[in-house]
């Protein structure tokens, strides 16, 4: 028996899961993955800034108020904050339904569907669910294999199905949803009364000193379409709506349902949306895997995965069929694996705030044992 | 506390081969989290029906409070956009208070009512708030029942194609009040 020497190697969530997004700072920052625009919104923001501080408030500090660099501290501050908390957050991304969820989903629709004569196309799969006294279509995910929620929606730059999906903006380098669209609106709201602010005291400085008005042309376009914008998402959130929608016009025209969610009422849609309760991330980024490499047989391996709180195991001996095209599982997984003469129990402490629940029975990452289970139980089955 | 928490870990960990069960969200009141209480048919042969709809009545009634619009959550959003929304890298939410709650709930009832039958109830946040997944421990008896045929699964389960091929099984462990 050949000595196997094993290294602890401790991998987050965050590592393994699917979807085009980026991660920072071991799992606390998730992005999109172009991120060249959103570079370029913090450089205007704090290039305009750092020209106004620098060229117009000595003066306009000195000649009228002290407290106009203070307010313009202060709105830049705020605006910075609003923008990394818009970009660096988890929109409300939904993970991707683990093998059996999927598995029970599509004997659902099976059972729904029949009996359909080959050849034909099956229907599309859709579930009618009935909102407030309207029907609303609930769509099928092929990629993330679940029934989406109500106003969700497959972001396809990012690959993940987003909750309360309003739309993927470029500027801030992330999804825009159900979690981070208050600090959306915050960001925009408060980068036009920043943009006024700054505009406002470039005229002044100008007509006082008779100075180059160039900044002020600058400002002068930046404001219309951050007002805008500002505007636009005032009145989605008066009518409880998101871009998503009404781009899609689900919810005007004449043979189309009203708007199901909407309270009819301004002040509570505002409220709904801007005061309603801060939604947990259900993504456990920075949740524990384990993964454990085996030298020499395969030093590449990522032989088990484990979840945490597990002890070690003896691998499956059917673990020999190959993994289904659409997971994720890593290729390099070893059968070979003698784990059974180990006797390593791992203990590690999750930061997740589910510490005292049971551990779950799956983490939520495709690249699983389980998957390559399933597959062989499939298999053994078809054959 | 902390025995039966072990214990039900080994429970998780000897059910070699289970199957699963998944209530879905209810979504008649829109996009609030509540799941249905419609129970299933395959959790029929282990557990009594108001036991079961207890449980989920008792979750939404959670989930209910922890999305409830009013005083609290304007104090705590106006505080919060006060402070630039830092403090809540600081301070935990209100959803997250009611989630840990949730959790011990969750325990609670595995410990005294699913795991004496046979069931296990996940917490549905680790399922992305989507469903809330019984699983189904197929009672065991040899120590290495990870080799060779799975045991046959109950006659009114689904397809055992939903297995959770993720237990380990590291000793037998004899949990009380389990045949």
């Amino acid at each position: 028996m050949s000595a196997v020497m094993v290294a602890k190697k401790v991998t987050r969530k965050w590592e393994k899961l699917p979807g085009k997004n980026t991660f920072c700072c071991d799992g606390r920052v998730m992005m999109a993955r172009q991120k060249g625009v959103f570079y370029l919104t913090l450089f205007l923001i704090v290039g305009t800034c750092a020209l106004f501080f620098a060229f117009e408030c000595p003066y306009l500090a000195i000649n009228l108020s002290p407290a106009i660099p203070v307010v313009a501290v202060v709105l830049f501050l705020f605006v910075v904050a609003m923008l990394l908390r818009t970009s660096f957050s988890d929109p409300g991304v939904l993970p991707r339904a683990l093998p059996e969820e999927a598995t029970f989903i599509e004997m659902e629709i099976e059972a729904a569907n029949g009996n359909v004569p080959a050849g034909q196309r099956p229907p599309p799969r859709i579930r009618n669910v009935q909102i407030n006294s309207q029907i609303v279509k609930l769509k099928y995910c092929y990629t993330c294999k679940i029934f989406r929620p109500p106003r969700a929606s497959h972001c396809s730059i990012c690959d993940n199905c987003v909750e309360r999906f309003d739309h993927h903006c470029p500027w801030v380098g992330n999804c825009v949803g159900k979690r981070n669209y208050r600090y959306f609106y915050l960001f925009t709201l408060s980068l036009s009364l920043l943009t006024i602010f700054i505009f406002s005291f470039a005229i002044v400085h100008v007509v006082m000193r008779s100075v180059d008005s160039g900044f002020v042309v600058v400002c002068f376009f930046t404001l219309w379409s951050v007002v805008g914008l500002t505007g636009f998402h005032t009145y989605l959130i008066s009518l409880n709506q998101t871009t998503n929608e009404d781009i899609k016009g689900s919810w005007s025209g004449k043979n189309r349902i009203q708007n199901p969610y909407s309270h009819r009422n301004i002040m509570k849609n505002c409220c709904e949306v801007l005061c309603g309760p801060a939604y947990p991330s259900v993504l456990d980024r920075r949740g524990l895997m384990l993964e454990r490499s085996l030298h020499p047989a395969n030093p590449t391996a990522a032989a088990a995965q484990v979840g945490k709180n597990n002890n070690a195991e003896p691998q499956p001996t059917e673990r020999k069929a190959p993994c289904p095209p659409d997971e994720h599982a890593p290729d390099d997984a070893n059968p070979n694996v003698t784990a059974s003469t180990e006797d390593v129990s791992y203990n590690e402490k999750s930061p997740s705030p589910n510490q005292e629940t049971l551990p779950p029975p799956q983490d939520p990452s495709p690249s699983l044992p389980e998957d390559n289970t399933d597959a062989a139980l499939d298999k053994e089955k078809v054959h | 506390m902390a025995t039966e928490f072990h214990n039900l870990q080994e429970l998780r960990h000897s059910a070699s081969l289970a199957t699963k069960i998944f209530v879905q969200r209810d979504y008649s009141e829109g996009t609030v989290c509540k799941f249905q209480t419609k129970f299933p048919s395959d959790l029929e042969s282990r557990i009594e029906r108001p036991l079961f709809e207890d449980t989920v009545k008792t979750l939404n009634k959670f989930y209910t409070e922890a999305e409830k619009i009013g005083g609290h959550s304007y104090l705590e959003g106006c505080l919060a956009c006060a402070t630039a929304y830092v403090i809540f890298l600081c301070m935990e939410t209100g959803y997250e208070k009611v989630l840990k709650k949730i959790s011990r709930y969750i325990q609670e009832q595995n410990e005294k009512v699913y795991a004496p039958r046979g069931l296990l109830i996940t917490d549905p946040i680790e399922r992305g708030m989507r469903v809330i997944s019984f699983l189904k421990v197929i009672r065991s008896r040899s120590p290495s029942s990870r080799t060779g045929a799975p045991a046959p699964a109950p006659a009114a389960a689904p397809p055992p194609a939903a297995v959770a091929g993720d237990w380990r099984t590291s000793t037998r462990v004899s949990y009380p009040g389990y045949p």
